[in-house]
């Protein structure tokens, strides 16, 4: 019991210095950074709630498009504030998420297939943005007009510090639905359909409905990550919140910082944040491409040799017993399944804990 | 003639004939793509930045060096050939026995790092190779030759590779394997080897690609992101590895694209035919020409 207060010691203690950063620290660049890591790191962790079981999606590029545009534009042609418009917004977003995968799961569209009908989805959007460029300035960009009135209402804001609070907030109710998640039947029901969807079916898993929910979840968040990323850029273009670019840069994050893990995303949105910024203010105008071109080469090195991400990777170093919740190697699988020497005792009580909660 | 004409909209039937002409160059790209997804069971999400680099290629050559079109194009399909087996080599042939989502992923890494060398190295600016080639009149209506040697190049090289294919030993070797993974290294054939042919042949399939889109579209680094999703679409849609299907597939997606441009912008005639795709997966999840099972 010692081991777990001292956990929850821990994260109350990150909560404290990250709560308290900005009122020691006032940085307005720094800040800036910051903001940008939460949000990218919420919409990353949006990603990989799916991700996790096998489910990848190339489609939330779109998701978090719907997001960014539907707030932007019902503000913007029909004053409908922002506190309104991103619940609509995330209506809008879980409606094409149903749309598009109740289909895919009710035919099995699996793997290969589902990643390419998803990529079509993240086309979509794109060009519906571009094509109706009377609304939404089309690749031109688009700005939330800047309110008049009440900036609560607008929920606008110049000072970098409520920002900070705000992406703050949004990411660790991020965090906290991972564990949800993590700690409800859900998850044991989609680790069973990532291994044999026929066995979890016959073992009693509803596997359309459970795909479907852990979907839509993650369509919800993507789109509140968009949402919010419009609200606090004050400017959004088709392609830095829609498109299979976007789609592939949450995929990279997820992959490099470590899928399984709550923290993975947020590591990875870290890394690729810093080094982007690194390399611009290093190199400036001359850098642009080289980002990408390291990531590219990180992305495929990542999966050749490290394919639980630098975070997944330094867990399983640290604590060899620690049994992460998702695909690994056959020979881990077999270990698993066959016997204890894997599994800690205190894991082993937890997961009957689990099966004995319906 | 022109009375045939005449019964027809002229416009609509230059949109018909153009989409034809369009489906052509979509069929090869699809063809490409296809192999190397029936035989070694990988998708090159970074097939359409091949095609780039070979469109630079050719750039370079013919505007840069002054290379004539028709020496610069064989070297170009002998470049993304190359570049097609040492991305076999380095990238997937690592990852052959990891989950299939992980080579997906790992050929995304490709994407990025090509479209970002592109980027370093040759900058944003788009580029044109200057050939222009006149525009064939008939009637009223009007097609550019650049699409016409389009169609006909890609008809050349499909039925280049239906022979290859069907008539010769390797080709043979490889219809073997698609059918057959497991069994085919048993009866001595030398895996490897025809995965790294493969590999070649549906990069020089993107090579060829590359040397009749040069003529009709300026190139610059981010022109993968604009004709890799349909490639993709139409792939999938004729049913992954199935070449007929991707044939037939093509054609109709021009044609969608062609027509819905026709009506309003061309946007909205990619929007109607990706809607069309995911309409269809639902219909035909295996794809058009799929039996059912």
């Amino acid at each position: 019991m010692s081991a777990r207060y001292g956990r929850y010691g821990a994260w109350a203690a990150i909560a404290a210095v990250l709560v308290m950063l900005p009122l020691v620290h006032r940085d307005p660049y720094h800040l800036h950074i910051m903001v940008l890591i939460l949000i990218w790191s919420f919409a990353y962790t949006s990603w990989s709630m799916m991700g996790r079981f096998g489910l990848t999606s190339l489609g939330h590029g779109g998701f978090m498009g719907v997001g960014a545009y539907v707030t932007a534009l019902l503000w913007n042609h029909l004053g409908v504030s922002p506190w309104l418009g991103i619940p609509i917004a995330l209506v809008c977003a879980g409606l094409l998420a149903l749309v598009v995968a109740y289909p895919c799961f009710r035919f099995r569209i699996t793997g290969h297939y589902f990643a390419l009908v998803t990529l079509a989805l993240s086309g979509i959007v794109l060009q519906v943005i571009t094509a109706s460029r009377d609304y939404t300035g089309g690749s031109l960009g688009y700005t939330p007009q800047a309110t008049t009135g009440s900036k609560l209402i607008a929920l606008q804001s110049s000072d970098k510090t409520v920002w900070y609070f705000v992406a703050l907030a949004v990411w660790a109710v991020g965090l906290l639905i991972w564990f949800w998640v993590d700690r409800s039947m859900a998850r044991h029901a989609m680790e069973a359909i990532s291994e044999d969807e026929d066995a979890a079916a016959a073992a009693g898993v509803n596997v359309t409905a459970e795909k479907l929910k852990i979907t839509v979840l993650s369509a919800l968040m993507t789109a509140l990550a968009g949402a919010v990323y419009c609200q606090y850029q004050m400017f959004i273009s088709p392609d830095t919140v829609s498109g299979i670019a976007v789609s592939l840069q949450m995929v990279f994050a997820a992959v490099v910082g470590g899928l399984y893990l709550a923290l993975g995303p947020t590591v990875g949105a870290v890394i690729t944040i810093l080094l982007a910024e690194t390399l611009r203010i290093g190199f400036g105008t001359k850098a642009v491409g080289w980002d990408n071109l390291i990531y590219g080469a990180l992305l495929v090195a990542f999966i050749i040799f490290l394919p639980q991400g630098i975070l997944g990777s330094i867990v399983d170093r640290i604590r060899p017993s620690r049994r992460l919740g998702g695909r690994r190697g056959w020979g881990d699988k077999m270990r698993n399944r066959s016997g204890m020497p894997m599994q800690s005792a205190s894991e082993a009580s937890h997961d009957v804990r689990e099966y004995e909660k319906p | 003639m022109q009375d045939f004409l005449d019964i027809f909209d002229i416009y609509l039937l230059e949109a018909v004939l153009n989409g034809i002409l369009l489906g052509g160059v979509l069929a090869l790209l699809a063809l490409g793509l296809n192999l190397v997804f029936g035989v070694i069971d990988v998708i090159w999400i970074c097939y359409a930045e091949l095609i780039m680099i070979g469109m630079y290629g050719m750039y370079y050559l013919v505007a840069a060096f002054g290379v004539s079109y028709w020496i610069a194009a064989p070297l170009c399909v002998l470049l993304v050939a190359g570049l097609g087996a040492v991305l076999h080599l380095v990238v997937i042939e690592p990852l052959l026995s990891a989950p299939p989502i992980n080579q997906l992923l790992a050929t995304g890494g490709v994407l990025f790092f090509l479209q970002s060398f592109a980027t370093v190295a040759f900058g944003i600016d788009f580029r044109n190779i200057g050939i222009r080639l006149p525009v064939l009149g008939i009637g009223d209506m009007h097609f550019s030759y650049a699409r016409l040697l389009a169609f006909l190049a890609a008809l050349i090289g499909m039925v280049a590779v239906y022979v290859f294919m069907k008539r010769s030993y390797v080709g043979t070797a490889i219809r073997a394997i698609a059918q057959d993974r497991q069994i085919m290294p048993l009866m001595g054939v030398n895996t490897r080897r025809i995965y790294l042919i493969t590999s070649a042949l549906g990069g020089a399939l993107a090579g060829l690609a590359a040397c009749l889109l040069v003529l009709q579209y300026d190139v610059h680094p981010f022109i993968g992101l604009s004709i890799g999703p349909i490639t993709f679409l139409i792939c999938v849609l004729g049913g992954l590895g199935n070449f007929i299907g991707g044939f037939v597939a093509a054609f109709v997606f021009a044609e969608i694209i062609s027509l819905g441009g026709l009506f309003s912008d061309l946007e909205w005639g990619y929007v109607l035919a990706f809607g069309f795709f995911i309409l269809m997966m639902f219909i035909r999840p295996r794809g058009l020409l799929a039996r059912r099972s």
